[in-house]
């Protein structure tokens, strides 16, 4: 697998907490989505650090999938949150999952899905992962004229 | 002509085609040209799962689409043709009916070098981009529809930076 266009390994942001919690999740997807979601999370909890972002700029489909797979044996976590159903990272995902049975995607994922996730750590990660796509859903509010 | 993009991208059906370029353009369908993808069941599902359900995907074999093509570009509805290669877009050229070519993705591989953020290519991919063009196919690059379309020349002569 080439390097070329990937930036240079990101680092687990920087914890609040005293003790460095151990990572939990993948978060991928297009642009700085990754970096920018975890970074968030991050701010608001000093949890960040349960969340390795990757990006993928200039990977061709096969390198996209090298990549994840990478930093999933690297970390040992079996949750991939990703950012758009059709997008590459989903793809990428998708097959890397396929036959297995003690991980989980979640696509389309958002700040709140991972903020639930980051204060579920007393379960399981699929376990939290689901619950946490759940908050997500449940957390797009439409305010205004079209809402409450 | 319904098919109103034909579209080198390596990574296939993805984000910028879904919805990048799939809304503004009201596209209704994609037809995706990939022997591998037209074999196999499970990858055929895989990226039907990506697209909207307004939005139809039919998979050919290349020997099929360059045969059967030709229903497509009669649909009424607005459509996208991917490849994942060049070669199996030039095999579409050499079929008949293909006026112009997108270059969207084409990522990092050895033997490629960088001519676009989006863009690698090897000579012979240089080599068979010009003979599209030589052959008067309108070759650009543009991933999404918001950027500027950087012809082949400009491409090829590193000015499009």
């Amino acid at each position: 697998m080439s390097n070329v266009g990937v930036p240079a390994p990101e680092r687990p942001l920087e914890s609040r907490d005293a003790e460095r919690p151990v990572a939990r999740a993948i978060v991928a997807g297009h642009g700085d989505f990754a970096s920018g979601l975890v970074s968030a999370v991050d701010v608001i909890t000093g949890r960040g650090a349960q969340l390795i972002p990757v990006a993928v700029p200039g990977l061709c489909a096969e390198d996209i999938e090298q990549l994840i797979r990478d930093r999933m044996q690297e970390s040992g976590v079996k949750v991939i949150f990703t950012d758009l159903q059709a997008g590459s990272c989903t793809m990428a995902a998708r097959r890397i999952l396929r036959g297995m049975s003690d991980a989980v995607l979640i696509a389309g994922a958002n700040l709140p899905t991972l903020l639930d996730f980051v204060f579920s750590e007393q379960l399981p990660p699929i376990d939290a992962a689901k619950h946490a796509a759940e908050r997500g859903r449940a957390a797009i509010t439409v305010l205004g004229p079209a809402g409450k | 002509m319904a098919i109103v993009l034909y579209r080198i991208d390596d990574r296939l059906i993805h984000g910028q085609v879904v919805v990048g370029w799939g809304q503004p353009l009201d596209i209704r369908f994609i037809v995706l040209i990939d022997d591998e993808v037209a074999s196999s069941e499970w990858e055929q599902e895989l990226y039907r799962m990506g697209v909207p359900p307004e939005m139809e995907v039919h998979f050919l074999s290349i020997a099929d689409a360059e045969t059967q093509l030709a229903r497509y570009r009669a649909d009424a509805r607005r459509g996208i043709l991917l490849t994942g290669d060049i070669e199996s877009m030039r095999r579409l050229v050499d079929a008949g009916g293909v006026s112009s070519v997108n270059l969207g993705g084409i990522h990092h591989r050895a033997g490629r070098t960088q001519r676009l953020r989006y863009i690698f290519l090897s000579s012979d991919e240089e080599s068979a981009l010009r003979e599209l063009a030589a052959r008067g196919v309108a070759v650009s690059a543009q991933d999404v529809p918001g950027a500027r379309p950087v012809p082949l020349d400009d491409l090829l002569a590193g000015v499009a930076s």
